[in-house]
């Protein structure tokens, strides 16, 4: 089981480009918001960057507070999500620690699935798809599928 | 978001009203440097000066803005404090990602507040907002405030004005989000004009994609080319100052009021070494993976005990020649201390290293006296040039305030024009010869990147007159085509018109795609029509006698050569502008 991490956001240049990638080839859109990783400016240019991602929790807040079990738990860390169940009441992104559910403006959430595509794209090779311990599965985006739905 | 029209929000900031129009044109003006044209021919006062409150500030995006990578550039149009004219001056950051977001193609700012103002647009907000609190911080104190002032961190630009602007000085640049610019010809002082500290624009909204897979397709092979190949290495890498020791290589480089084309002493301000001793990190546009931004830091020793605060600055080719070698200030720390001063201020970089090249010589020659500079200016006397840039900014005394206007306007007090470096307005980086500098001197935006003269010096081609000027007229049009998408220039060897007609197919704008080559014309005609209707007329443009005077690797400047050229290609000019044109904006009845 993979999970998406971070490692070396320190040479981040802020292009957005894993922004990007993951709202244009997992949600179908163009967007630097409705996406699992974001990218802002840790307070100013000069002081780098910083990445809203989920942080992989087990178990997870936003799992907890979900009123219809739209969030899963997943193995290895991190959420699935069942879009199809989510009635937008927005408490998942209440509940995570990090900031890293962002909801778009007719509430839909979107939070990082941990399948890793955005890693090509970026240019410094500041993230992983890291493997951790955990039972054997399959990618992120084919769990997301087999229970339903991958993106919005 | 795509759409067969533009979507055009004004706002008039002595109202606070403001307005969306949908305005047609997709087809015939494309969006960026042929949008900005066409609004301006709508919206700008023409026989009125760059400073009547109703003049227009345009700020434009294109079909592809943030679709694609690099395509990542924002056009600004305004009549020019500097000449009194149409200007166009181009910039980054996150602005370009920001307005798409905010989903506007253009935004148009005209009036003037009341008081010294922000204005904050985003998808679902436009606010004017009083900041008279920040009228008369620098960059570096305005950013700071305003950082915490508005929401949207990452995904919002915030373009605002130093001092300088605030002053309405000709030299005054819109900086982009700490390291980027609308630098040259005065931006800066139009939103002082209208007493705009601040626009904040929050790109807080998304869109969904094309169906099918030859978007997808096509950007991968776009991505490619931009990041696995070595197309645009040479940004990646050393970035523009490469050429610092590429150009004094071949006798190129302008040193000291350009007094000389190469020197060894250039050695203490090359990419090579700025990369050795002074490069902190590197910084991107929005949208860009190739992040060409290079930031370098200086320290500064503030307490006698061994304190020291320090400080990121970004630094390119253009930026170290005008405030490094032609200044004599061949030290990186010190140049990046110079660059610093100029961006703390909000002036154009370019412009003042050049004039104060001109008055250092001015200075020496016995023209003016230190009661005019105040300070003793001499080639590598880097304090010097520090103090002389803030009393730029702030006009100081009637020296400073008549150089802040431009070189040449203190040559009209002081005399000295025979080697004031000045083409069009003060010049580029580059001392490559006879196009390079005709470019220049009559291009549209006065910039070095309004057509590859620089380049076409460099290469074999002969001496025929009409073989330059065929260069110049092909290489601005497709260069203006690609400033409508808006792509960065620096991806101009990517973009081929075939890439763009497959990624302009891929989004939905089919029509445009196949009309590249009358599209392109068209642009390249409303630009000049704006240009030579606002008062420019490239005929009367006189290259001073400096650069005739100079020797590069190919010996002696050709003055035949030179004027022969200005002449031809001021007459091209005019035929352009005198063309008839079909884009004319015309508003949508149906409204949105």
């Amino acid at each position: 089981m993979k999970i998406l991490t971070t490692p070396r956001m320190e040479r981040c240049i802020g292009c957005h480009s894993c922004s990007l990638a993951c709202a244009r080839l997992l949600h179908k859109r163009l967007s630097w918001d409705t996406a699992g990783i974001r990218i802002r400016s840790s307070g100013g240019l000069s002081t780098g960057f910083e990445a809203s991602i989920c942080l992989s929790c087990d178990p997870a807040p936003c799992v907890k507070v979900c009123p219809t079990g739209a969030y899963s738990q997943r193995k290895g860390g991190g959420v699935v999500v069942r879009k199809k169940l989510c009635i937008r009441c927005g408490d998942c992104a209440t509940a995570c620690p990090v900031d890293a559910i962002y909801l778009d403006m007719s509430g839909e959430p979107f939070v990082c699935i941990h399948c890793g595509r955005c890693v090509a794209y970026c240019p410094h090779d500041c993230l992983e798809h890291t493997e951790v311990s955990g039972e054997a599965g399959g990618t992120a985006e084919k769990e997301q599928a087999d229970t339903g739905e991958v993106a919005s | 978001m795509i759409r067969d029209h533009f979507k055009v929000l004004v706002v008039d900031l002595s109202t606070g009203r403001s307005t969306f129009s949908d305005i047609d044109g997709r087809d015939t003006v494309a969006g960026g440097s042929g949008l900005a044209a066409m609004l301006f021919g709508k919206y700008g006062l023409l026989d009125k000066p760059w400073n009547e409150p109703g003049q227009p500030l345009i700020f434009t995006i294109g079909p592809l803005t943030g679709y694609f990578p690099l395509m990542s550039k924002t056009v600004c149009a305004f009549k020019s404090p500097y000449h009194d004219q149409y200007a166009e001056s181009h910039g980054g950051g996150r602005s370009a990602l920001s307005l798409r977001f905010a989903d506007v193609d253009a935004l148009v700012i005209t009036g003037r507040a009341k008081s010294p103002s922000a204005l904050i647009v985003g998808s679902r907000q436009i606010e004017i907002k009083d900041v008279h609190f920040l009228w008369g911080t620098d960059l570096q104190v305005a950013g700071k405030v305003l950082r915490r002032m508005f929401p949207g961190a990452g995904h919002r630009t915030i373009l605002r004005i130093g001092p300088a602007g605030e002053r309405q000085s000709p030299m005054a640049c819109i900086t982009a989000d700490t390291y980027r610019h609308f630098g040259r010809l005065g931006g800066g002082a139009v939103m002082g004009a209208k007493n705009l500290k601040a626009i904040m624009i929050h790109g807080d909204s998304s869109f969904p994609l094309p169906e099918g897979k030859e978007y997808t397709k096509i950007f991968e092979d776009v991505h490619t080319k931009m990041t696995d190949t070595d197309m645009m290495s040479k940004y990646h890498d050393l970035g523009t100052p490469i050429n610092v020791a590429v150009l004094n290589d071949i006798k190129a480089l302008p040193i000291r009021n350009l007094q000389a084309t190469a020197d060894p002493a250039t050695a203490g301000i090359t990419g090579e070494r700025f990369a050795e001793v002074a490069l902190l990190r590197n910084a991107a546009c929005a949208g860009c993976p190739v992040g060409c931004i290079h930031i370098g830091f200086v320290r500064e020793r503030f307490q006698k005990e061994n304190r020291y605060l320090y400080r990121q600055i970004s630094y390119d080719h253009e930026l170290i020649v005008t405030v490094g070698s032609m200044l004599g200030v061949m030290d990186c720390f010190e140049v990046l201390k110079l660059i610093d001063v100029a961006e703390k201020m909000g002036l154009d970089v370019m412009s003042p290293g050049v004039a104060l090249a001109w008055a250092t010589e001015a200075l020496a020659k016995g023209i003016i006296t230190e009661k005019e500079t105040l300070v003793p200016l001499a080639f590598g006397n880097s304090a010097s040039y520090q103090a002389a840039i803030q009393h730029l900014a702030y006009g100081a005394n009637e020296f400073y305030q008549l150089l802040s206007q431009g070189t040449m306007k203190a040559v009209e007090r002081y005399g000295g024009g025979d080697f004031a470096c000045v083409l069009g307005q003060e010049m580029a980086g580059y001392a490559t010869g006879e196009t390079f500098f005709v470019s220049q001197a009559l291009g549209l935006r006065h910039s070095h990147l309004d057509a590859g003269g620089y380049s076409y010096d460099q290469k074999p081609k002969g001496k025929k007159i009409e073989d330059a000027v065929k260069f110049l007229i092909q290489d601005e049009k497709a260069r203006g085509f690609l400033t409508s998408m808006v792509s960065c220039l620096f991806a101009r060897g990517v973009y081929s018109d075939e890439l763009l007609a497959g990624c302009l197919n891929s989004v939905g704008y089919g029509t445009l795609a196949g009309s590249i080559g009358p599209v392109s014309e068209e642009i390249q005609k409303l630009r000049w029509k704006m240009r030579v209707s606002s008062g420019f007329r490239p005929e009367n443009v006189s290259i001073p006698k400096r650069f005739t005077e100079i020797t590069t690797w190919k010996g002696q400047i050709d003055t035949v050569f030179l004027n022969s050229l200005k002449d031809q290609y001021a007459s091209a000019i005019m035929d352009l502008a005198r063309a008839d044109t079909t884009a004319s904006p015309s508003e949508r009845k149906d409204g949105l």
